[in-house]
């Protein structure tokens, strides 16, 4: 018997956002990335075409981290004391895009540093995080931000209390931002129109909904994403946005991820353990709307991207 | 679907006669789309009406329970599409497979049987068993019976079946599967011994015809299987929206039941992981994995518990004081808040590292630390009455009390309104606790 399959129409859909610039559009990136675009929720492909698939970009750091799981630091061995090898070897691990997070011990120089030698050493678009102090992230942003001017990147994190020096620097530097709310569909919204009152186009605001880990808040990230982009769907401009989760910062923190001695034996094997927690994470969040999902383990990210490669074959 | 008001009151006598206690029969039927009264106390309400107004009432997504045991798995009977609408009711159970040809049977589901892990003080274990029949099914489901009293999963071609139905009479197992091509036999053999049915095509047309000849047959207990094996995660994802979309807004009683599924068709573990965890955020009732690996195990059920955590209601442990390591009036108090995640991360540290401690849980509605603080329910004046409601001064001889590292702004607060108290600041993080405490606190 012909089953007729109830399908969603929308009114609404979501941005495209493109990070990185090529040279014949002011910037050095070998290529560019864009994300969103969809007009149904995610993967329904009977519904819709999915324009942009979501993309996996890797989290590296601007100096040794100290407090990673040996998980971590065993994958990526020596490249963790040089960002530029740090980020070629993520480019090799199959990154889309790379994430620089800046340390509180960076001084604008060693910031801008660190922010050009990745540059140099991968052609991919960059997203560079502060060390999520308001005025630390100000004072190392904002010279990243000048002595990068045309390349597009994305500069965050922006969070209601600290976003209008970053939003600045973005507009006067042709950059993005990352506007992150807890978890809130009103307060995610807030924040994109208080970015957009100032001047900051939408298609260069990226959405950080804020992610729990597996067994930490992951289902009020979820949730939230879920009804970010029912929002979005249903007209609402200012949700309208793509999302970025930084499910690999989540994870490792995880005592499941990141310790191997004095847990319960049924916790089982540690690294695949912990491989779990980060590509689990990541594949439910992918469900609910993620666009750009941020990882640590090279071999989360060969995972993550299977499942995305399935997600995005159409019948 | 349940009806409207309005729908129901189409299928009332429309006489207004008043005889139900109400003035007409629209304010009736107002009641009755209400659940606030039941439809007996009509008396003219016909035949045909009631049979309606019956089905209506039926979930449009069919509650199958596998029993053996004692114990009880049960899928469907959901009611939204999103979490955040109500909430998801009943997880999918997580389902090991093994092989009747497997000498090892018995011993690989003791192991799995065994299994017990503990999550936010939940405990969790597998739910069931699924065996293939590509060995002699009653010898395989007598030697999982040695094992396990848990549910069962029959996988095999009817022939193969009977004999493992035979072994476990009295149980409600699931049999998978019935196709277009034997589905005749499977039903009958699914009727004869009482067991739940799956019900496999590679289209939602094929599946719908298969569920109505079925349950005409005489079957109403049954799952489907949506997807031909080893089918992209782009389909098995549409196949499971489709599937919850048709029984909850068309109220589609063909394909009104819920779904199984077997993520490891392709054999590739990785797949096996991301498919079975697609599976539990998206509408999966039975999950059957293939082998039994803890840490697979684990993360899947964390998984399961936080998709299926009512939105409304976070998980919370009871306000009080708790007693870790035997504390004595020497040993120091600490304060957290009453939401599971943040109690068992800093109750487990302190129990880990052997150390006695006052674990004195403040009611911050479930909330955790920064959460509560920010919404103003964890603050001095809490953390203060907590205190004193539990009357923490007289367990102990020496007076102090060690805040969360997150909430250090409120220590000034507290030393006013705990005068006689010491008020001492921890670390941020529960992990660094026992450090804490051997530096600071011994
Ligand atoms: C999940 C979450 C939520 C969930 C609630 C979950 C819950 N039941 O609590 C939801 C989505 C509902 C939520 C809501 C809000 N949230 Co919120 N939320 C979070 C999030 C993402 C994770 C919190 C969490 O679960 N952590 C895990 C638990 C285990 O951590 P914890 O309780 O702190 O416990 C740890 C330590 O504190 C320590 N510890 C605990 N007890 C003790 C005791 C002692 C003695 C010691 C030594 C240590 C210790 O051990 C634990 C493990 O290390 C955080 C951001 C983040 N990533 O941390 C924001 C966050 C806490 N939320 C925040 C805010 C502002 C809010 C809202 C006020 C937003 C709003 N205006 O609506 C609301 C308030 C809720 C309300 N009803 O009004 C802010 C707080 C900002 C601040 N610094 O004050 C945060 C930090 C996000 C941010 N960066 O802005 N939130
Ligand atoms: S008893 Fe039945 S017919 Fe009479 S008013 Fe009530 S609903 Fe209408």
């Amino acid at each position: 018997m012909p089953v007729e399959i109830p399908k969603d129409k929308w009114p609404g859909s979501i941005r495209t956002v493109t990070l990185g610039a090529t040279a014949a559009d002011g910037g050095t990136r070998g290529l560019t990335v864009t994300v969103g675009g969809q007009t149904a929720l995610p993967y329904m492909h009977f519904e819709a075409q999915s324009p942009n698939p979501p993309v996996v970009a890797i989290e590296i750091k601007s100096e040794r981290p100290e407090d990673w799981s040996s998980i971590l630091t065993e994958a990526w061995g020596e490249a963790l004391d040089d960002p530029a090898r740090w980020a070629a070897r993520a480019q090799d691990a199959g990154a889309q895009v790379l994430v620089l997070a800046l340390s509180a011990n960076d001084t604008p120089e060693s910031a801008v540093k660190a922010v050009k030698a990745v540059l140099g050493a991968s052609g991919l678009p960059l997203i560079v995080l502060g060390p999520g102090q308001p005025e630390k992230d100000n004072d190392l942003l904002v010279p990243v931000a000048e002595a990068t001017k045309g390349e597009r990147l994305a500069l965050g994190l922006c969070e209601d209390k600290n976003y209008r020096t970053l939003v600045a620097a973005a507009m006067a530097n042709g950059h993005l931002v990352i506007a992150r709310a807890p978890m809130d569909v009103n307060l995610s919204k807030q924040l994109n129109i208080l970015i957009t009152d100032m001047g900051l186009p939408a298609d260069r605001i990226l959405m950080d909904p804020t992610t729990g880990a597996l067994g930490y808040g992951i289902e009020y990230g979820y949730s939230v994403m879920e009804r970010l982009r029912l929002a979005a769907l249903q007209g609402d401009s200012m949700t309208q946005l793509p999302m970025i989760v930084t499910v690999g910062f989540e994870t490792w923190k995880a005592k499941e991820a990141k310790v191997g001695e004095g847990v319960p034996e049924a916790w089982g094997d540690w690294r695949e353990r912990g491989l779990h927690w980060e590509s689990l994470t990541a594949a439910a969040l992918l469900e609910a709307g993620a666009d750009i999902i941020v990882l640590r383990h090279p071999e989360s990210v060969r995972r993550i991207k299977i499942a995305i490669d399935e997600l995005m074959v159409t019948a | 679907m349940a009806l409207s008001g309005i729908q129901i009151y189409k299928l009332l006598p429309q006489t207004n006669c008043k005889e139900c206690g109400f003035p007409t029969c629209l304010a009736f039927a107002m009641k009755l789309a209400a659940k606030q009264v039941e439809l007996s106390s009509c008396p003219y309400v016909s035949e045909d009406s009631q049979q309606q107004l019956a089905e209506s009432a039926a979930p449009p997504i069919r509650l199958v329970a596998l029993k053996a045991g004692g114990y009880e798995v049960k899928a469907g009977n959901e009611t939204v599409l999103f979490r955040h609408d109500k909430t998801f009711y009943n997880k999918p159970g997580l389902f090991i497979q093994v092989n009747a040809a497997d000498g090892d049977i018995a011993k690989k589901v003791a192991a799995a049987d065994a299994y017990s892990v503990t999550y936010v003080g939940l405990e969790f274990t597998v739910d069931g068993f699924a065996i293939l029949a590509d060995g002699d099914l009653g010898a395989a489901v007598k030697a999982v019976r040695s094992a396990s009293k848990r549910p069962l999963i029959l996988i095999g071609d009817p022939a193969a079946l009977e004999p493992g139905l035979q072994a476990c009479q009295g149980e409600t197992p699931l049999l998978h599967a019935a196709d277009p091509s034997n589905w005749e036999t499977m039903a009958d053999l699914a009727k004869k011994y009482q067991a739940a049915l799956v019900v496999k095509a590679d289209t939602l047309d094929e599946l719908a015809d298969l569920t109505q000849k079925i349950q005409a047959r005489g079957v109403e207990d049954m799952v489907l299987d949506p997807v031909p094996a080893a089918s992209p995660l782009s389909q098995s994802l549409a196949a499971y929206v489709q599937l919850r979309r048709m029984a909850l807004k068309a109220n589609f009683r063909p394909l009104g039941y819920p779904i199984i599924s077997f993520p490891a068709a392709t054999g590739d573990p990785v797949r096996e992981s991301l498919f079975a965890a697609q599976a539990i955020a998206k509408y999966g009732g039975f999950v059957v994995l293939s082998e039994f690996k803890p840490e697979l195990l684990y993360a899947l059920l964390v998984l399961r518990e936080n998709i299926y955590t009512d939105p409304q209601k976070p998980i919370q442990v009871q306000p009080g004081v708790y007693e870790i390591n035997n504390p004595t009036p020497e040993s120091p108090v600490l304060v957290t808040t009453n939401f599971s995640i943040t109690y068992f991360a800093v109750a487990n540290e302190i129990e880990g590292s052997g150390l006695p401690a006052w674990l004195v849980v403040a009611d911050a509605e479930g909330m955790s630390v920064l959460t509560a603080w920010a919404a103003g329910k964890f603050d001095a004046e809490r953390i203060a009455k907590s205190i004193k409601e539990f009357d923490v001064a007289s367990k102990v001889s020496r007076k102090r009390v060690v805040l969360p590292g997150h909430v250090a702004v409120l220590s000034g607060e507290l030393e006013e309104e705990l005068p006689d108290w010491e008020i001492k600041v921890g670390p941020r993080e529960a992990v660094d606790i026992p450090a804490f405490y051997k530096q600071v606190l011994t």
